[in-house]
This record gives structure tokens, C-alpha cells and sequence, in this order.
């Protein structure tokens, strides 16, 4: 297990009702523990609409999540 | 330079960073909240930014327009927070020696910031409901 500190923008900000939090878990990727949060919560996009980020920077949904990583999911983006 | 900003965006202030006396052309974008989105009354707008990546992301994208186009300068605000219709939401400024740089370059920087930087707008209608934009999913489906 390890620990990871999980922040939430817009439409997952508020389906899981949180903008932040610390958790523990078995996840070893970004797509693995979105999929363990999603069933959780009950999020409604797919895994294939989410990128991740880790400590500020995007990464691939298969990399190596470590102990202490700071995880992002980004659901589409719409600046502009 | 790229910036997200959770005050009112300053185009006039701006502007006045990019002035260059080598500058012959000056093209500036500006984003406004309108009033209807793909047929519904629109009343407002609600912007957030993951500002870390937001601002590293947007960063890459005006380099690389001064790496594609013959620029002097580039820059680009994103505002976050409620705006109300009329408001200015995106700010994109370049000079170049000539026009066409400057043309192709503001188009570049707006088109990749709305494809790639982590800022998300929730619309509010007239009706009292709201949506994230691009966010939207039946069943287990993306609605394209």
C-alpha cells in the first residue's frame, strides 16, 4: 500500500464532494486508482476521458504511482 | 509568459508590456463570456484552473509559438472564477516584425491553450441548470 494525496478539479471536485485528500492504496497507477475511485464514488467519466497528473506534471495513465505522489486527474479541458 | 488570473484581466496593462519599437504588427485575442452555447441561454460562467500544471502547460505553448513564428513577445492570461456575460476570459497578446507572424501565432496560442491547458467552464442557464463543459456522458459513452 501506499499513500497518495488525490486533488480534484471541476466536475470530480464535486462528485466526490472534496477538493483534496490523502488515501491509501493498492493502485499502482494513475488508471488503477482512478478506477478503484470512480467505483468509490461514482464517477461519471470514463477512465479513457481522464489524463493524470503527478506533482504537477502530466504523465502517462500506466506510470508508477510512489508513496507521497501528489495525483491529479484531469477531466476535458474547455479554457478559452 | 502565461498566467492564470483571479482577478479581472487589465488588456490595456497588458498590452503595454509588449511594446517594442522593433514591433511592426501587434495581434491581440480576447475571449468573452457570451450569452448562448450550442442553442441554450446562457447566464454565466464559471472558470477553475489547475494553476500549477495550467500556467507550466501554458508556458510550453508560448514557447513553442516563439519557436514556430518570428515573434517578439507572447502572452497569454486565463481569468478563473464567476463571470457574467460580457466578461473577459482569455487575453492573448504577440508582436512581431511583421503581421503574419503575429496573426498565425495568436491563433496558435488561443487554439492549443482551449486543446491543452487544465481549465475547465461551468455554464449556468437560464433555466437554473448548470454543465461542465466537454464533460458530459451517457451510460458509459462520451457524448462527442
Amino acid at each position: 500500500m501506499i499513500t497518495v494525496n488525490v486533488q480534484y478539479f471541476a466536475i470530480l471536485r464535486e462528485q466526490r464532494g472534496l477538493a483534496q485528500e490523502r488515501l491509501a492504496t493498492a493502485a499502482g497507477t494513475p488508471e488503477a486508482l482512478y478506477g478503484e475511485l470512480r467505483a468509490r464514488h461514482g464517477f461519471t467519466l470514463p477512465a479513457d476521458r481522464i489524463r493524470a497528473a503527478v506533482n504537477d506534471e502530466f504523465v502517462a495513465s500506466s506510470a508508477s504511482l510512489r508513496d507521497g505522489d501528489r495525483v491529479v486527474f484531469i477531466p476535458p479541458v474547455a479554457g478559452g | 509568459m502565461f498566467k492564470i488570473s483571479p482577478e479581472p484581466i487589465a488588456p490595456a496593462a497588458l498590452q503595454r508590456t509588449l511594446a517594442d519599437a522593433r514591433a511592426g504588427a501587434c495581434v491581440t485575442f480576447e475571449g468573452w463570456v457570451r450569452n448562448r452555447n450550442e442553442g441554450q441561454p446562457v447566464l454565466s460562467l464559471e472558470y477553475e484552473a489547475y494553476a500549477p500544471l495550467a500556467e507550466k502547460e501554458g508556458g510550453r505553448i508560448v514557447a513553442e509559438a516563439r519557436e514556430r513564428f518570428a515573434l517578439l513577445s507572447a502572452v497569454c492570461v486565463h481569468r478563473v472564477g464567476h463571470l457574467q456575460l460580457g466578461e473577459m476570459a482569455v487575453w492573448v497578446g504577440v508582436t512581431a516584425e511583421h503581421r503574419g507572424a503575429a496573426f498565425d501565432a495568436c491563433r496558435y496560442i488561443i487554439d492549443e491553450a482551449k486543446a491543452r491547458v487544465p481549465i475547465w467552464k461551468k455554464e449556468h442557464y437560464a433555466s437554473g441548470a448548470t454543465a461542465w463543459i466537454n464533460c458530459a456522458v451517457r451510460g458509459e459513452h462520451a457524448i462527442p
